[in-house]
């Protein structure tokens, strides 16, 4: 039964990466048909893009911090 | 804040901890001693709080590795800033800055103008100061962590709480400064039907609370986060036994990492910043037309 947590840990950690790469993703391909339509918006989208990513990121980073936790207790 | 309180001889177990979890955990906790790897450590003055004292009694107040980082980034601050102040106080109007005095105006006029103004707008200047020293901590605390021997005090989810803290009780000051006891109450209530109440009350005083833990976990998990990973890479040729692996992915993918954390240490304490003066904004701002003031400031 030991090793159901690093399975566990393992489908973690992937999941939290494919919903945080998908969400950045998102929030990429947006950022860049925004400047490329309003180039002089470029800034302001910017900024918006880096913290909407650093909150996704956040998310996934609850998620990892609980698998590590897993696979190291 | 509250730690466990130190069990003598708790770093005694120095014998089991070679598999690599137990050298990572070992390497992202806090701890006693401050290791400088082969030529020994120095051990840290453990204290704590006497078991008769009411209230704290048995907390433990021991000079950690953390502790000791975050008094030398203090002093590394204290010391930056009296010399640029004083330069900047010996230059005349129409001089430009150099050296040092140059680089750290170029942050303090980003935070001042690109963070404070454009997310607080009116009145930012109460809050530059504080937002100017959680912005140079966070940084100072995160290049540190990455100096070899160092340690991430940011990496410490009770020194992130700590931080988050102040940004919760500067957040919510301003906004009972702004609209006093009254409009504060009223926000609670986001203008809704007074049937309602009921739900959109606790469901704001809840918002209020998830905004610092956010920040809490944000910060502490990025710089652990970054740690573990070049750990968990350099442990990939042990754990394979070869120096194949070392060579091809090992070294180079440790050092990109490396090298991506010191971008990481710049936009994890420019988050920290952007998000706590961007909760003030929303604390503060006044309700109707603070849309077109935003723009307005936005393209000053």
């Amino acid at each position: 039964m030991e090793g159901l947590a690093y399975v566990g840990a393992g489908f973690g950690a992937g999941l939290a990466v494919i919903g945080a790469g998908l969400g950045i993703g998102n929030i990429a391909a947006s950022a860049t048909e925004g400047t490329a339509r309003q180039p002089e918006a470029a800034s302001d989208i910017r900024t918006t893009m880096i913290i909407a990513a650093a909150l996704i990121e956040g998310v996934a980073l609850f998620g990892e911090v609980i698998c590590v936790l897993l696979a190291l207790k | 804040m509250a730690t466990a309180p130190a069990v003598p001889g708790e770093h005694s177990g120095e014998a089991e901890a070679e598999t690599p979890g137990a050298v990572i955990m070992h390497h992202v906790m806090d701890s006693n001693e401050f290791a400088f790897e082969p030529f020994g450590a120095v051990e840290l003055p453990r204290m704590s709080i006497p078991a008769s004292v009411p209230l704290l009694g048995g907390l433990d107040i021991s000079i950690t590795k953390r502790v000791v980082m975050i008094w030398i980034v203090a002093v590394a601050l204290v010391l930056i800033f009296s010399i640029v102040g004083s330069k900047y106080k010996a230059m005349g109007v129409r001089q430009a800055p150099s050296g040092m005095a140059n680089t750290m105006e170029a942050l303090v006029e980003f935070i001042r103008l690109d963070v404070a103004k454009a997310n607080i707008g009116h009145g930012f200047e109460k809050h530059t100061p504080f937002l100017l020293t959680v912005f140079m901590f966070i940084l100072f605390c995160n290049l540190f962590g990455l100096i070899p021997y160092g340690s991430t005090a940011t990496g410490d989810i009770n020194v992130t709480l700590t931080l988050s803290v102040f940004s919760f009780f500067v957040i919510q000051i301003a906004s009972v400064r702004a609209h006093g006891v009254v409009g504060f109450l009223k926000h609670l209530t986001v203008g809704t039907h007074w049937a309602l109440w009921i739900i959109m009350v606790p469901i704001e005083i809840i918002g209020l609370f998830t905004k610092p833990f956010a920040l809490t976990v944000r910060l502490f998990a990025n710089m652990a986060a970054g740690h573990i990973v070049i750990l968990s890479l350099i442990f990939i040729s042990f754990i394979i036994k070869s120096y194949v692996a070392a060579a091809v992915v090992s070294v180079p993918f440790a050092t990109f990492i490396y090298l991506l954390e010191i971008f990481v240490a710049f936009l994890q304490a420019f988050i920290f910043t952007m998000l706590t003066s961007l909760f003030i904004g929303l604390a503060t701002a006044h309700e109707g037309g603070h849309d077109e003031h935003d723009t307005a400031v936005a393209h000053h």
